[in-house]
């Protein structure tokens, strides 16, 4: 099996084309646009709709960044007044707040990676070790279903559970200890952070493990038994190495969202006595852009964020196809 | 090829991954792992479920219970006050209603959207269809970001109505490869013997493709109605009437206050003084159509998923 998300590079052979009677002359028009627009232009009618929606709502907004250089008044052109250059860059790059944020992105976004990523792997092979049926779906029933909530459903419930009088607290009291206002602790937010993002999605990111095992061949597993390997020997070098393009392409996707942390969970868990550790780059950029309405200097920080994560995605890409032979196009 | 059926590719998964059994060589060592193993699941289920319980014991007890931190597994005080004084308040009915208007309403635009997309994507033959694919595809690895969406959403006049939550997040990409490779998979065998028939473009998608393509069409709408019915971000930015503001926003303010000590603004402080109980029912009735459809729903994501990531 390979696991494909993007779109493959190349494309299978075109398929044979159904209006084939309609066009005798084998040599090709010059213009060749034209002749599609004669086949197809019912095809072409019905993409108009969805085009603009990507146009409009994509793109433009791509286009939008302009603002990160030009000055922005709320109200006016949505593509700013007048150029000012890299003024809002150079504004952002000497702004302590704004390394300390990205800071807190960087660590944030590298401890998801650290439990988020490895987490789903180890779960799927235990799933895969279960032999009994009802057993297995149960599991993988209950271990899903954290991934329908609400961001605002997991943030309230992280809430309950972490306040003065929630379980938490209580198991702490059980011990002997005093109770922690977690929530309002900047030592506490990581934890809180990615032991939630782990709750809500380790269940979810077992699906594609799970279905990249069932496409194992049996037959390696009896040649590594003939060959004298134990189960662990059996999971290290034939599982594993079964499931390694699964593996290198969740990578590569979850290295593309590294610097987009949760941000919506961001907003919903912190507070300003958190924000030294909670801060992360969307959120300060939304409080400066949307709260004190300086767009054009969130816009700045913005696209740069945008960068990165193009950056991140393209690399990761083309050293998984150097070094492993695995992208995702 | 790409399996499409959603029960073949459930099957997929329920069955054991390889038939690699023998209890011949089961070392000890490994039926030590099995038991352990068992133990080990159990508690990734209950710690799955702890916080829904712990939810629904505390919607059912009294303040005071919660207050003093009794509430864990079971209600303390148990009564259903809180649950009647949530559902005599009109503040939260609206809301609740505005989230089955938005939901239904981006749902129908997203499907309607996503299916001609996908099915125009679906057609080799069409000249420029890569081009169509890579700006659906570049989209999702770079976007506007947060300021220019917000502009321009602004600037379209769209905001504090329906459009700024319908239609700013119409298309999802992935939900679009996944109904590209379904179309993919249908013979084309049956669109040309259509066009044979006389019928045109038009007239193939909606009497011969869609009726093909029911279950990927309820994948998909599950998908999207999902998504719609959780998300927030979109009506907390775009909206500043509160009559407008769907549950999860209703939600969020409501929980607010509880993590900041220093909260600004009127809805935080009131939020202060909101008591646990209360929070517990309005999650707990926000979050039950989900739980409720969820068992029946489950398989439909699953496949959904494995469509749009397995190629064999």
């Amino acid at each position: 099996m390979t696991t494909q998300i993007g779109e493959p590079a190349t494309e299978a052979a075109p398929n044979k084309s159904k209006k084939v009677p309609k066009d005798p002359k084998p040599p090709r028009y010059k213009n060749t646009w034209r002749k599609a627009w004669k086949r197809d232009w019912q095809l072409y009618t019905l993409v108009i709709v969805p085009l603009l929606f990507f146009l409009v709502f994509r793109y433009l907004p791509m286009l939008g960044n302009v603002i990160a250089f030009r000055r922005f008044v709320p109200g006016g052109s949505i593509y700013g007044e007048s150029w000012v250059g890299l003024r809002y860059v150079k504004l952002f790059i000497s702004d302590p707040n704004f390394w300390e944020v990205f800071g807190n992105t960087l660590v944030l976004g590298a401890l998801t990676l650290l439990f988020c990523f490895p987490l789903p792997i180890i779960l799927a092979l235990l799933l895969n070790e279960v032999r009994s049926r009802y057993f297995k779906r149960f599991v993988q029933t209950v271990s899903y279903l954290p991934h329908f909530l609400s961001i605002v459903i997991v943030a309230g419930m992280v809430m309950q559970l972490t306040s003065l009088d929630g379980t938490v607290n209580q198991i702490i009291k059980a011990f002997d200890g005093n109770a922690i206002s977690f929530i309002q602790e900047p030592s506490w937010f990581r934890t809180i952070y990615v032991s939630s993002e782990v709750w809500q999605t380790v269940g979810w990111g077992t699906i594609l493990y799970l279905a990249a095992l069932t496409t194992i061949d049996s037959q390696l597993y009896e040649a590594a038994r003939i060959d004298g390997a134990n189960r662990w020997q059996q999971t290290w070098h034939v599982t594993l190495p079964g499931i390694r393009p699964t593996m290198i392409t969740l990578l590569i996707l979850n290295v593309g969202t590294f610097m987009a942390v949760g941000f919506e969970k961001v907003l919903l868990l912190y507070n300003p006595l958190t924000y030294p550790t909670a801060d992360v780059v969307s959120t300060y950029l939304y409080r400066v852009g949307l709260v004190s309405n300086n767009f054009s200097y969130a816009a700045a920080i913005g696209l740069f964020e945008s960068i990165i994560g193009l950056t991140l995605v393209l690399s990761a890409n083309a050293i998984s196809r150097r070094t492993v032979g695995t992208s995702l196009w | 090829m790409v399996t499409t059926d959603p029960t073949q590719l459930m099957e997929r998964l329920d069955k054991p991954a390889a038939p690699r059994r023998t209890s011949l060589d089961d070392s000890r060592g490994y039926r030590i792992f099995r038991v352990v193993n068992v133990v080990v699941l159990l508690g990734v289920v209950a710690v799955t479920l702890y916080p829904f319980v712990n939810i629904v014991a505390q919607s059912f007890s009294s303040e005071l219970y919660i207050r003093t931190g009794q509430v864990n597994l079971f209600p303390r005080g148990f009564n259903l006050d809180t649950y009647k004084l949530v559902a005599a308040d009109p503040v939260f009915w609206n809301s609740y209603l505005n989230t089955v208007i938005y939901t239904v309403t981006a749902t129908a635009i997203s499907i309607v959207l996503t299916t001609i997309y996908a099915y125009v994507l679906s057609k080799h033959r069409l000249k420029g269809r890569n081009l169509l694919i890579g700006i659906a595809v570049f989209t999702m690895f770079f976007n506007g970001g947060l300021i220019p969406n917000y502009v321009l959403v602004s600037g379209l006049g769209m905001t504090n109505t329906i459009w700024a939550v319908v239609l700013p997040n119409a298309i999802s990409v992935f939900n679009l490869l996944v109904m590209k490779a379904f179309f993919e998979s249908l013979p084309a065998e049956l669109e040309e013997a259509a066009a044979i028939d006389g019928l045109n473009t038009y007239g193939i998608l909606l009497k011969i493709v869609l009726p093909l393509s029911k279950a990927v069409l309820a994948t998909m709408i599950l998908f999207y109605a999902v998504a719609n019915w959780n998300s927030w971000f979109q009506a907390f930015i775009y909206f500043d009437r509160s009559e407008l503001f769907p549950v999860t926003v209703y939600l969020r303010n409501m929980i607010a206050g509880a993590s900041s000590a220093t909260a600004v603004g009127a809805v935080e402080s009131n939020a202060l003084a909101i008591s646990a109980n209360i929070k517990a029912v309005t999650m707990v009735l926000t979050v039950l159509p989900i739980v409720v459809v969820y068992p029946f729903i489950q398989r439909y994501f699953v496949s959904g998923v494995m469509l749009g990531a397995v190629k064999q």
